[in-house]
C-alpha cells in the first residue's frame, strides 16, 4: 500500500523514479480526526515497519502531563492511539517539530523525507539536506519503503534561487531583535509563495534559532520549502552561486516600510490587552529557555505563559535548574505537542501574545485568539506587566 | 479542455474559485468544511458540494489530514482543480481511496484553462473538463 501510494504520487509529481532516503520525519502522528487513525492502524495491521531512522512530530497529547490537554476522553484516546500506531511502526517517540535540534541532523546533500513545514524548510535551507514538503501519509509511506519520488527539492536543478531579495535597505541593528527574523520570514512567505529566494544584505552571523524562526514563519504564510541567505546557508556561499549563475527572475527590495507593514500585519489585536503568552513554535531550544529565564530575572508572569518544547530539551533544562525556575516564574511547559495543534489554552476570544510567526499566523483560526506579535523580551515584559508592552522600534523617531 | 490527472475520479458540480491560496490546516475547519483562515477573502465559505479551483495550497503539510477528514465526514469538495501540482491535496484524495473513503478527482490545468473554467463543470476520469448544467 505504501509503495502504491508513493508510485501514484511520483507520477503526479512527474518523478522519473525513486531516490533512496536516509531518514524520515513524520507528521502523521498529530490527530486531525478518525480517518488518520484508520490509515495508521491499517498500516500497523499490515505489519508496516520503517526502513530508515524515523522521528515523530508533535502529537495532540502531552504524554508527560495529559492534564495539560483539554480534549474530551474520546478524542484524547484517539490522539494517543494515533501516536502509539506510529511508534508501533518503529518511529522514535521524539514528539517534536524541531527534530533538527534533537540530534537528528541529516548531512549536506542527504536525501530525506521530512514532513512538518518548518522542519522541511530547516532541513533544506539550514542543513542543506534534500526533502520535499512531505505531508501526512506521504511521510510514513517514504519511511516504510525507504524511498521518495525523485522530484522537486531532491533534484539539484530545482534548488537554485529564482528570486533575489535585497535586504540591504534595512539597518544592521534591526537584526539584533529576534522578532525581525519572524517578520522577515512572514514577509518572504507572502512575497515569494513557493519560489526559492536568496536573501542578500543581511549580517552573516545568524543563530540557528533565528534561522528556525525565519523558516517557520515563511512556511506558514507561503509554501516555502527552501530559502538561501548569502554567506549563511550551505548552498549560498554567495548570491551568484545561489542563483545557479542565472539572472534572477524577480528582484524584491525589502524596505523599512515593507518590513514595518508586515510587522503590523502579524498582530490582529490593537490596544494593550493580553490574556496569555505562548512561545515555542517551533519547539523552544535550550538556548531560547536560557534567554527566557534571563529576561524574567527575579520577576514572575502575571498571566498564563506557555512554553512548548520537546523531551530532548527537558533533561538538560532540568539539570540547569530551569524546570524549577520556570515553575516559579509561572511558565507552564508543554511537551510533545503545542498550544495551537491541540486544546491547551482555555476558552477563546482572548488575546495571545507570541514571538512566533507561526503562532501569530495560526492562532486566530485554530484557537480563536487574537494575536499580538512581539519579540521574546516584549513577551516577557508584557507577561510581567499583565498588559502589552513593546520596545520602541528602530524605525521610530528617537529609537 | 483536458487537465493532467493527479488523482483520477469523476465529479460534477458548481465551481468555487478560491481567490487566494489556502492552507487547509488552520484554514479549513475539519468538521464542517468551512474556510476559517481569517486573512483569506473567502473566510466562512463552505467547500462542500462544489468543485474547488485554487492556484495551490499553502502552509502546513497537515493539510492532507484535514482534507481526508473532510472527505470522511462528507463535507469536503466534490473535486479539486489546481493551477500547480499540489502534493498535499492530491495525497489526501489518494489515501481516501486506499482506506475505503469516497474519493475525489484532483486535476491540474494550464493557466488559460484555469481562467476559463465553466461555472458548472464535469470532470471525467481521464481529466476531461466540460461545462455541465
Amino acid at each position: 500500500m505504501a509503495m502504491r501510494i508513493l508510485s501514484t504520487m511520483g507520477r503526479a509529481m512527474n518523478a522519473p523514479g525513486m531516490v533512496r532516503i536516509e531518514s524520515a520525519h513524520v507528521d502523521g502522528c498529530l490527530l486531525h480526526g478518525k480517518s488518520g487513525v484508520t490509515f495508521a492502524e491499517k498500516l500497523v495491521s499490515m505489519k508496516g515497519k520503517v526502513r530508515v531512522p524515523t522521528t515523530l512530530n508533535v502529537g495532540a497529547m502531552d504524554l508527560n502531563r495529559p492534564e495539560n490537554v483539554r480534549l474530551d476522553s474520546a478524542r484524547g484516546d484517539l490522539a494517543v492511539r494515533l501516536m502509539n500506531a506510529y511508534v508501533a511502526m518503529g518511529g522514535k517517540p521524539t514528539w517534536t517539530c524541531a527534530p533538527y535540534q534533537a540530534g537528528f541532523r541529516p548531512r549536506v546533500g542527504a536525501h530525506v523525507a521530512w514532513a512538518e513545514s518548518n522542519a522541511v524548510v530547516f532541513a533544506n535551507s539550514v542543513l542543506g539536506a534534500r526533502t520535499n514538503r512531505y505531508g501526512d501519509f506521504m511521510d510514513i509511506c517514504c519511511a516504510l519503503t525507504g524511498y521518495a519520488p525523485y522530484s522537486g527539492m531532491h533534484r539539484p536543478e530545482h534548488r537554485v534561487a529564482t528570486v533575489l531579495v535585497d535586504a540591504s535597505p534595512l539597518p544592521d541593528t534591526l537584526w539584533q531583535d529576534d522578532a525581525a527574523f519572524a517578520v522577515l520570514g512572514s514577509w518572504l512567505g507572502r512575497s515569494v509563495g513557493k519560489d526559492i529566494a536568496v536573501i542578500d544584505g543581511m549580517p552573516v552571523d545568524i543563530s540557528e534559532d533565528r534561522l528556525k524562526a525565519l523558516g517557520a514563519a515563511a512556511a506558514s504564510t507561503g509554501s516555502v520549502a527552501l530559502f538561501h541567505i548569502a554567506g549563511v546557508t550551505p548552498e549560498a556561499p554567495d548570491v551568484k552561486t545561489a542563483l545557479g549563475g542565472n539572472a534572477p527572475a524577480r528582484v524584491l527590495t525589502l524596505t523599512q516600510e515593507r518590513f514595518d507593514t508586515q510587522r503590523d500585519r502579524m498582530s490582529t489585536a490593537r490596544g494593550d490587552r493580553v490574556d496569555v503568552v505562548a512561545v515555542g513554535s517551533p519547539h523552544f531550544s535550550l538556548d531560547e529557555f536560557t534567554h527566557l529565564i534571563r529576561f524574567f530575572g527575579d520577576r514572575r508572569s502575571r498571566i498564563p505563559f506557555y512554553a512548548c518544547t520537546g523531551r530532548h530539551v527537558l533533561s538538560a533544562l532540568d539539570q540547569m535548574g530551569g524546570v524549577k525556575r520556570l515553575e516559579q516564574i509561572g511558565v507552564q511547559l508543554i511537551l510533545d505537542t503545542c498550544v495551537v495543534v491541540t486544546a491547551v489554552i482555555p476558552g477563546s476570544g482572548g488575546v495571545l501574545m507570541t514571538n512566533s510567526g507561526k503562532f501569530a499566523h495560526y492562532s486566530p483560526s485554530l484557537i480563536r485568539h487574537d494575536v499580538v506579535f512581539g519579540s521574546l523580551a516584549d513577551c516577557v515584559e508584557s507577561a510581567v506587566a499583565g498588559r502589552v508592552l513593546r520596545a520602541r522600534r528602530h524605525s521610530e523617531p528617537g529609537a | 479542455m483536458k487537465g493532467r490527472v493527479l488523482v483520477a475520479g469523476e465529479a460534477e458540480g458548481p465551481l468555487l474559485r478560491l481567490e487566494k491560496p489556502l492552507s487547509f490546516w488552520g484554514g479549513v475547519d475539519a468538521d464542517t468544511g468551512r474556510v476559517i483562515a481569517i486573512r483569506h477573502p473567502q473566510q466562512h465559505q463552505l467547500l462542500a458540494g462544489q468543485i474547488i479551483a485554487l492556484e495551490r495550497s499553502i502552509g502546513s503539510s497537515s493539510g492532507s489530514s484535514v482534507l481526508l477528514e473532510l472527505l470522511d465526514q462528507g463535507c469536503g469538495p466534490l473535486g479539486i482543480v489546481l493551477r500547480h501540482a499540489d502534493e498535499i491535496l492530491a495525497l489526501a484524495a489518494l489515501v481516501a481511496r486506499e482506506i475505503g473513503i469516497a474519493s475525489i478527482p484532483v486535476i491540474q490545468v494550464s493557466d488559460s484553462d484555469f481562467r476559463q473554467l465553466p461555472p458548472v463543470l464535469h470532470i471525467s476520469v481521464t481529466g476531461e473538463i466540460s461545462a455541465a448544467q
